[in-house]
């Protein structure tokens, strides 16, 4: 049985092993240090890993052009493995073990709420590259995905100006992010005239595999008589079921569109699309967008991935803008100290991927266009509609009562995140 | 719709205009210049194309819906495409003559939206209104129906005048009600409408009957109350069959992934949690086939399912033969260890995958004959979902007849049920255990097959899996595999009748508590085995 023994035990080591793929640094003290904070294991996997290939990227090519105040930027990528309490304890582990200047990670909002206290406790910048629902605005964290202003708002404008929706299909992931965002649009569409029977809202569990029965719903729900669509926060795995029974139930984009704030070109990579065509994303950047820094991104990520196929996303464009506003604050300042860097980066601009600047906000929020695309047969998006300008994200949705009073501005007098206006006190929902 | 009538004037000239060199030249230029000009300006250009009436028009208006009309950047010159590796084999968009093959890097495709997908369709519909082939008239007819345009009426009556095919006859009656009921005719031709909606049944009509319902006539809300609730009431029984339908679907999936669970947890009482990675392996296995196909044998395509079966079975299998080799059959009778380890396993699997291929999702296609939809009566039956049923079904028969009618399967039974005796009657247990465990394995590797039709082909697949397979294979009884067949079936059909009330996330959780109330119960299942088998 000895034998036997041992051979678990080098299972159990090896099961080990890639639990803790961790790339630990040990650097030499003339390095900055900045902190990769993305799932590489579990179900999120699937869109984080491209994220921290996309900080290697990026750290490598700021290096080439002579490192951050002259000296060389290093990466710390630790593996938080999809596990939301995880996520604390690798932020620790960067901020007090690796003493990072600034991390750049997390994509669900439950994994950004998890590493919040930690960034507050010891005072560390976080750069959140995602999509998410809004209402929150915190000192040491910096939004640059979109908030709802910035992604659902438009998308529903769109449909409602251009393809005249009349009945709406809110179908979302059962977690905190769909369940804002479809809170925030119920209300929204309601400002709009659209009453109580032509919204039906629907939430699947995480990773929902079986979607017959919701989508010939949805197609039973179309056949009102009035233009129905689909508002679809579905994230993750659910998306290519979701989609293929579309396809298979017959229901073309012409007839129920549906408009996704989740899904991606690094999502339809998995899918034939030939079904799914004219469907709609709306995002803050595609591949497809025509413009020399683009073009430019897009080799360089080609390059380094060393596959000519390899796709670029939304979230990949937010870290971009992130990483160089940070560059950017960091030698405004002249130093990586977290308080000046928090100071000196409202108010940056740097060069985005769709060919203007986007801007630091004091509500850490930034400047965005809006992009509202159809799926192509290829994978990619057809931008069929764009903000005029560009959208500054709002931390605090203006439709749902309570926040609707809040605003957040870091910069001093004020330095709040959520102050209220009416009784002109910081504190309140969210503190 | 102006163009509607500038289309029907220029039908009327369409014999003339098609011998004329002149014509073709003017809708050359039209369709070129679709290589211009923005989005917006599309709806103006694609109506000056119609409004020539020339039918030649409607092969470049298809290709501008399908995405396949693309121009060349340096001369902006219009081609149908199509695809083939990385290159394009163009044709002329007006005569159709197969041109040349050139890389697809010079093109740009001309862009299009809904809307715009939405005009092409009305005006093919009166294009090809005439057209010789009785399955576009019909298909134009639809297409008439569906957008409704009063102003394509006239269209429509000439059309029926000439018609003789009563198919195609029937189809334009439909799409002329429906109109009908949009324009301000008399009353009795609008109730003649309905009462053609009304035999004609299908609920794509309804939408159109609720606004006259609500209408202010009262013959015409009444007649339309009555022809929606007839509707109504067929559609309320299919419905039935239909929910009854997803179960059997959901429950064949169900089925599939424990099936191989049922061998390798059900009869040698091994807790695998490395089973759903077998179930990936296969549907890994599946992908790697089907690339090889695509860029080798593009025309095997469809068959690449067939092709992948004997490779999952085989890969999964020998997988399995090797985790029981080298580490199950030092662990039998210590389910605590064999779980802890068969989880390691599942891990650096998963991870090992994640290594060679890439974290993200695989695209495995559907083969023609697994994509779209039958109609039956009032059932949808999605092909994808059907052929599933029908291959769970010949992998449970299958598996059934190994177990019961083979010298193997018998001596399987015999070892599990008695391992002394049958080792002293000359059966080399440590083989058979093997060989049982790379089944059920091998199964699971098939079900991979299956299931890379419908889910996620991901790093993840085998974890969305196996809590499910494991409830099936307890609910049905462990170590029967009627029981299993019986579990998966009901649990699906229970969950599907559940979801339209509860919804997705509380039917789930309802199924969970009633499988723990049921097994409070009867600990051993739906079917549970009797006899001296059970304390072994």
């Amino acid at each position: 049985m000895t034998t036997a023994k041992d051979k678990i035990r080098s299972i159990g080591l090896a099961a080990l092993a890639t639990g803790m793929m961790t790339t630990a640094a040990f650097a030499a003290d003339d390095t900055i240090k900045v902190g990769v904070l993305h799932s590489l294991s579990g179900t999120m996997a699937i869109s984080e890993t491209t994220l921290k290939d996309a900080m290697l990227m990026l750290i490598e090519e700021q290096n080439k052009k002579g490192g951050l105040l002259g000296k060389q930027l290093e990466a710390v990528v630790v593996d938080p493995a999809s596990d939301w309490p995880l996520f604390a304890e690798k932020a620790r582990e960067l901020l007090d073990v690796h003493d990072v200047a600034a991390v750049f990670g997390n994509w669900t909002s439950v994994s950004r709420k998890s590493v919040l206290p930690v960034f507050e406790e010891l005072n560390g910048i976080l750069f959140y590259p995602v999509q998410y629902e809004g209402e929150e605005s915190q000192r040491n964290v910096f939004y640059t995905g979109a908030a709802p202003n910035q992604q659902a708002i438009p998308a529903v404008d769109y449909l409602l100006e251009n393809e005249g929706v009349e009945r709406w299909v809110l179908a979302g992931t059962d977690y905190v992010y769909p369940r804002t965002t479809n809170k925030i649009l119920e209300a929204y569409l309601k400002s709009k005239g659209v009453t109580d029977a032509d919204i039906m809202i629907n939430y699947t569990p995480f990773g929902h595999a079986d979607w017959q029965t919701i989508v010939s719903d949805i197609k039973t729900f179309g056949t009102e008589g009035k233009k129905t669509a689909v508002v679809s926060t579905i994230n993750g795995d659910a998306n290519v079921p979701f989609y293929k029974e579309l396809g298979n139930q017959g229901i073309a984009a012409t007839d129920i569109p549906v408009v996704a704030f989740s899904v991606g070109e690094e999502e339809l990579a998995g899918l034939d699309t030939a079904p799914l065509v004219g469907h709609l994303a709306a995002w803050n950047y595609f591949q497809s967008v025509e413009s020399d820094e683009n073009a430019q991104f897009i080799e360089t990520w080609r390059a380094f991935t060393g596959d000519d196929e390899r796709v670029t996303n939304d979230p990949m464009e937010a870290h971009y803008i992130g990483f160089n506003m940070w560059v950017d604050a960091v030698e405004k300042a002249g130093t990586t100290d977290v308080d000046s860097v928090i100071d000196s980066i409202i108010g940056v601009s740097v060069p985005n991927l769709s060919g203007g600047y986007s801007t630091m906000m004091p509500n850490h929020h930034i400047t965005k266009p809006v992009l509202i695309g159809e799926i192509q047969d290829d994978g990619q998006f057809e931008i069929v509609d764009q903000s005029d300008g560009l959208v500054a994200g709002d931390a605090w949705s203006d439709y749902l009562p309570d926040s609707a009073k809040l605003i957040s501005d870091w910069r001093s007098p004020l330095s709040c995140g959520n102050f209220n206006v009416a009784t002109a006190t910081c504190g309140g929902k969210g503190s | 719709m102006s163009y509607i009538y500038r289309l029907l004037a220029a039908l009327l000239l369409v014999p003339l205009l098609l011998t004329s060199a002149g014509a073709q030249t003017e809708l050359r230029d039209l369709v070129n210049a679709l290589s211009g000009g923005k989005l917006s300006a599309r709806a103006a250009q694609i109506e000056a194309i119609a409004a020539t009436g020339n039918v030649h028009a409607v092969p470049v208006l298809r290709a501008l819906q399908d995405g396949t009309l693309y121009f060349r950047k340096s001369d902006k010159q219009i081609f149908l495409t199509k695809k083939s590796g990385k290159d394009f084999v163009l044709s002329d968009p007006l005569t159709l003559e197969t041109i040349a093959t050139e890389p697809r890097k010079a093109f740009t495709k001309v862009r299009v939206n809904n809307a715009l997908r939405r005009q092409i369709a009305s005006i093919i519909g009166t294009m090809t209104l005439h057209s010789d082939d009785p399955q576009a008239r019909i298909a134009a007819a639809n297409s008439i129906r569906k957008t409704g345009e009063a102003a394509n009426l006239p269209t429509l009556n000439d059309a029926i005048k000439a018609e003789k095919d009563g198919a195609v006859l029937a189809a334009m009656e439909l799409a002329r009600a429906a109109i009908i009921l949009k324009t301000d005719a008399t009353v009795d031709e609008k109730v003649d409408a309905i009462e053609r909606i009304r035999t004609a049944g299908g609920t794509s009509a309804i939408p159109l009957l609720r606004t006259l319902a609500k209408g202010s006539d009262a013959t015409l809300s009444k007649a339309a109350d009555a022809a929606i609730a007839e509707i109504e009431q067929a559609k309320a029984l299919w419905n039935i069959g239909q929910t009854v339908w997803y179960g059997v679907s959901l429950g064949s999936v169900l089925l599939l992934a424990a099936i191989g669970l049922a061998v390798t947890f059900g009869v040698m009482g091994v807790i695998n949690m490395a089973h759903g990675e077998m179930v990936m392996l296969g549907a890994y296995t599946t992908f790697v086939v089907q690339e090889l196909i695509r860029n080798n044998y593009p025309g095997l395509f469809d068959y690449s399912l067939a092709l992948a079966l004997p490779m999952a079975f085989l890969v999964s299998g020998a997988c399995g033969f090797a985790m029981e080799r080298g580490i199950i059959r030092f662990l039998y009778g210590r389910p605590l260890e064999t779980l802890l380890a068969t989880w390691g396993v599942s891990l650096i699997l998963q991870q090992t995958i994640r290594t060679i291929f890439g974290s993200t999702n695989k695209e495995v296609g559907n083969p023609s004959w697994m994509s779209g939809a039958y109609e039956f009566g009032g059932l949808t039956l999605t092909a994808n979902r059907m052929w599933i049923v029908v291959f769970a079904m010949v992998v449970f028969s299958a598996l059934f007849i190994v177990l019961k009618r083979t010298g193997f399967g018998l001596q399987m039974r015999a070892v599990t049920q008695n391992r002394k005796m049958a080792s002293s009657m000359g059966i080399r247990t440590p083989w058979v255990d093997a060989l049982t465990f790379a089944l059920g394995s091998g199964i699971a590797g098939i079900a991979g097959v299956a299931l890379s039709q419908i889910a996620n082909v991901s790093p993840n697949l085998g974890q969305s899996y196996i809590i499910d397979s494991f409830m099936v294979v307890v609910f049905g009884g462990v170590g029967n595999l009627w029981g299993t067949l019986v579990g998966a079936l009901s649990l699906g059909i229970a969950n599907k009748f559940l979801e339209p009330y509860a919804g997705a996330v509380l039917a789930k959780i309802l199924i969970l508590v009633f499988i723990i109330l049921f097994i409070q119960k009867r600990p051993r299942g739906l079917f549970a085995l009797k006899g001296r088998a059970v304390e072994a």
